[in-house]
């Protein structure tokens, strides 16, 4: 096999591994199931310190 | 306490204190047997610094720990990072200014081996890259992880150890530049014994993050923490692999680099640019993710995006090294790979401009009211803005004219001056009434002085740098009718003359800036009343002292 | 406390950095690793050689001193570069170099090929204020050189970890190291001719015009007066199966 057969093969592989990869993060970004876990998660910098500084004051 | 407890601290108190009797015979090892005056010096240092860790551990065994409040988070270090990340902001800053300084006027450089730019300019890179950006990074990083995991930082000792331990690592790093101490690999100049230390701090580090992430009692891990994870994670494999030497001598501070030339050249822009990209923008976005959040009371425009970001962020960015190379001897296809991706850098990069601004979003008005909301806003502008400008740069005809030229020196600034350095400031005006229980800032007034100062001084400084670079790159490239190149090479110095006062003009006004922040920060610390309390936000004000939310607020009965 | 719950959440954090590991691994793998074995990346030329004791103290001196801050030493394959500073850098110009000093700005112009350009007496009034022969510049003056003396007494130690690491010193060269470094100042010595057969094309002369001692002058000019000048271009072919 000539080298820039290889080359052709590894780079149409390695392109085809990325986009199934970057298809991979958005599935489960957009899986239905996880957007309640999102949205939970988006407010844990807001919710979490003041609970935490009230509970230890009681 | 329970016993376990007790057994489990007294087992740290002896650890700790064998570590630094460890430490005292080997800085006495190089103090007495160095094979030159540089590694001797840094031999004593070392030792002193163990010796104090020593006398001070030693101390609280006999007296102990009185009564220890264990319950709550663990924040004394961070305090101490907070201001070790303005002391050393102020230093770097004013390094900067006095090199811009000696490139506009070279008596400056007074001719002595230790005041030379040559010597100066690692100290101004490093001061404010590792010295000040990374004590910013330690103390928001542990500050985050403790609050969004809600769990005590994990250690006894090793926090300590891990902010003393730092600021060792950079007088020894500073303290060998000025005194002619280099491996001459740009951001990584410190030689390989000072590499060491680094790297049992990193790891340390990273133990501490990972303890505290599994005593969270938080399920999902905050991305903000996966950004952070990633700066810790990469920043050490960079490390390692790019300042791998030998020492001509194990008592000699001296070494070689295990790679040559192409190679070298490769691993050190594999390594330069990820210093950049995930010292200087992973470890920094986490800060954005939760300090834009936290200020605005908003969580973030969109969750998703974030996770997105993360990922294509961090795939994305170790590629794009060979763009400091371009037409260079390194081969082709590495150059041609190093541009693909760093323009592909382009999308996740405003994805997270994106994020960050849009979290405003319903919220503008606290731009005008909040001049520290409007801080880690504008922070966040011109990380797009220098994303943007990244990518175009990377595109090998736009190289071609802007490498070697000031557009590079103007480029790195409108990054490290307007985003790193725009959203620690932010963060630490945040941090300081939360981390030392005040009621808010001493002067609200005084932050908006700093910004606008600051943004000038940003304004001149990238100005400046875009004419005289690419006046410098066309200067180089200028044919004449003939055929022959128009310009020697001192025109061109000599053109850049009136643009090095502006710039140097513009740095004046950074240093003026923080400055400013250094006194406004010492008056809240000491807890003096405050100017404007009632201009300044709830959220401004530590945890335990916050009004609740209007929405929140118990109706008073009737 | 609910442990079996508690371990999956340790997991994950593991599962985490070791994805984040495994990311961030790939480009570096595919960019740099090829590089130390594919064959083509450093050209087949004529002359290269190791640095001659003296020049590597010089080199040494040159990276102490931050030159690299403002000097490349890297001749781009572009038009203007080539007729500023002649033939665009080869890769193998650079592979005895530990650190590479390509550098990555030019406040100052390119030094890749600076041999052989200027005078050792305009260098030594240059290192010294650089004012005197170029009005314009905006270097700083390095007169401290000239009093320092270089200390030849480690120099063997040096070559000996360069051969640890692959440069193709030889047992002799070490040996003779100490010699070698005093012998490229003293044009009349037998140990220059000796020096000349081990590193072919060294400058052999009283560098800073002063003889009473060698001093970080005499071996910064030693270092600037061969930087580009071992490659043969008569042999070399660029059209070659060089440029694969």
């Amino acid at each position: 096999m000539k080298y820039l057969t290889v080359v052709a093969i590894t780079q149409s592989l390695a392109l085809l591994f990325f986009i199934f990869l970057f298809a991979v993060v958005l599935t489960y970004v957009f899986w239905p199931g996880n957007k309640s876990k999102f949205d939970r998660a988006a407010r844990i910098p807001l919710d979490t310190d003041e609970a935490a500084a009230r509970n230890r004051k009681s | 306490m329970n016993t376990k407890k007790i057994a489990w601290n007294a087992f740290s108190d002896v650890l700790a204190f064998a570590g630094s009797l460890v430490g005292l015979v080997v800085g006495l090892i190089f103090a007495i047997g160095g094979r030159d005056d540089v590694i001797m010096f840094h031999g004593w240092v070392f030792a002193a610094a163990s010796a104090a860790a020593a006398l001070y551990l030693f101390v609280r065994m006999i007296e102990g720990d009185g009564e220890p409040d264990e319950t709550g988070y663990f924040d004394a270090p961070i305090r101490f990072a907070t201001i070790a990340t303005l002391f050393w902001g102020v230093i770097g800053f004013l390094v900067g200014d006095i090199i811009a300084w000696q490139l506009a006027f070279p008596v400056l450089n007074l001719d002595l081996p230790w005041t030379n730019f040559g010597r100066l300019r690692p100290v101004h890179t490093s001061a404010v890259v590792f010295a000040f950006g990374g004590n910013a990074l330690i103390a928001t990083s542990l500050y985050v992880v403790q609050r969004t995991c809600r769990a005590r930082m994990a250690g006894r000792w090793s926090p300590w150890f891990l902010v003393w331990g730092y600021q060792l690592f950079i007088v020894l790093a500073a303290s060998g530049y000025v005194l002619g101490v280099t491996q001459s690999k740009e951001y990584a100049e410190p030689e390989w014994y000072v590499d060491i230390w680094l790297t049992i701090i990193w790891v340390v580090y990273l133990l501490i993050f990972l303890g505290t992430m599994a005593r969270r009692k938080e399920p999902h891990i905050y991305v903000a923490n996966w950004f952070f994870l990633a700066f810790i994670v990469t920043v050490a494999m960079l490390h390692i692999i790019n300042n791998a030497a030998i020492p001509v001598s194990f008592l000699g501070s001296k070494s070689y680099s295990l790679y040559t030339g192409v190679q070298d050249a490769m691993t050190q822009w594999w390594y330069g640019h990820n210093a950049v990209g995930f010292f200087l923008t992973a470890g920094f976005l986490g800060m954005m993710y939760y300090f834009v959040p936290k200020r605005a009371e908003r969580p973030v425009y969109s969750y998703r995006l974030s996770i997105v970001h993360f990922w294509s962020l961090i795939f994305l960015y170790i590629w794009a090294g060979p763009h400091h190379l371009y037409y260079t001897a390194l081969p082709d296809w590495a150059q041609t790979l190093g541009m693909t991706f760093s323009i592909m850098l382009w999308m996740p990069s405003w994805g997270g401009m994106i994020n960050g601004l849009m979290t405003l979003s319903g919220a503008w008005d606290k731009l005008r009211t909040d001049p520290v909301i409007r801080m880690l806003v504008v922070s966040v502008a011109f990380y797009g803005m220098s994303t943007f400008e990244g990518p175009l740069m990377a595109v090998k005809a736009v190289n071609s004219l802007s490498h070697y030229t000031d557009w590079t020196i103007g480029h790195v600034h409108s990054g490290a001056l307007g985003w790193v350095g725009f959203v620690s400031f932010g963060a630490i005006y945040c941090l300081v009434p939360w981390l030392w229980g005040r009621k808010g800032l001493y002067s609200l007034r005084l932050v908006e002085w700093h910004f606008w100062v600051s943004t000038l001084g940003i304004l001149l400084y990238i100005t400046a740098m875009w004419v005289s670079g690419i006046l410098q790159g066309l200067m180089w490239r200028a044919y004449d009718s003939l055929g022959f190149l128009e310009y020697s090479f001192v025109e061109s110095v000599e053109a850049m003359h009136p643009f090095y006062i502006i710039r140097a003009t513009g740095g004046l006004l950074f240093v003026i800036g923080s400055l400013l922040m250094v006194w406004n920060v010492w008056r809240t610390i000491r807890g003096d009343a405050s100017l404007d309390m009632e201009d300044q936000p709830r959220i401004a004000a530590a945890p335990e002292l916050r009004e609740l939310p209007a929405m929140t607020r118990p109706v008073p009965a009737e | 406390m609910d442990w079996s719950k508690h371990k999956i959440f340790e997991t994950n954090s593991i599962i985490l950095l070791v994805g984040i590991l495994i990311v961030v691994s790939i480009g570096g793998i595919v960019e740099i690793a090829p590089l130390f074995w594919l064959s083509s990346t450093i050209e087949k030329v004529q002359g290269m050689r190791p640095y001659s004791p003296l020049e590597l103290t010089g080199r040494n001196i040159y990276v102490r001193e931050g030159c690299y801050l403002c000097h490349s030493q890297m001749i781009r394959s572009l038009r203007d570069e080539v007729e500023r500073y002649g033939h665009y850098s080869l890769a193998a110009e650079s592979m005895y170099d530990r650190p590479f000093q390509w550098g990555s700005k030019r406040t100052g112009p390119d030094l890749a090929r600076v041999g052989g350009k200027y005078s050792d007496e305009w260098h030594t009034l240059h290192l010294k204020n650089p004012r005197t022969v170029v009005p314009e510049s905006v270097m700083p003056g390095y007169s401290f050189l000239a009093e320092r003396r270089v200390d030849a007494t480690y120099i063997a130690d040096d070559l000996t970890a360069l051969q640890a690491i692959g440069d193709p010193y030889t047992d002799e060269m070490v040996a003779q190291a100490g010699a070698d470094l005093k012998a490229q100042v003293d044009p009349d010595s037998d140990g220059a001719e000796a020096l000349l057969e081990r590193y072919p094309k060294a400058q052999v002369r009283q560098f800073d015009g002063n003889p009473e001692f060698i001093s970080e002058m005499d071996a910064l000019i030693a270092y600037l007066q061969m930087l580009g000048t071992l490659v043969d271009f008569t042999t070399f072919d660029a059209s070659g199966p060089n440029l694969r």
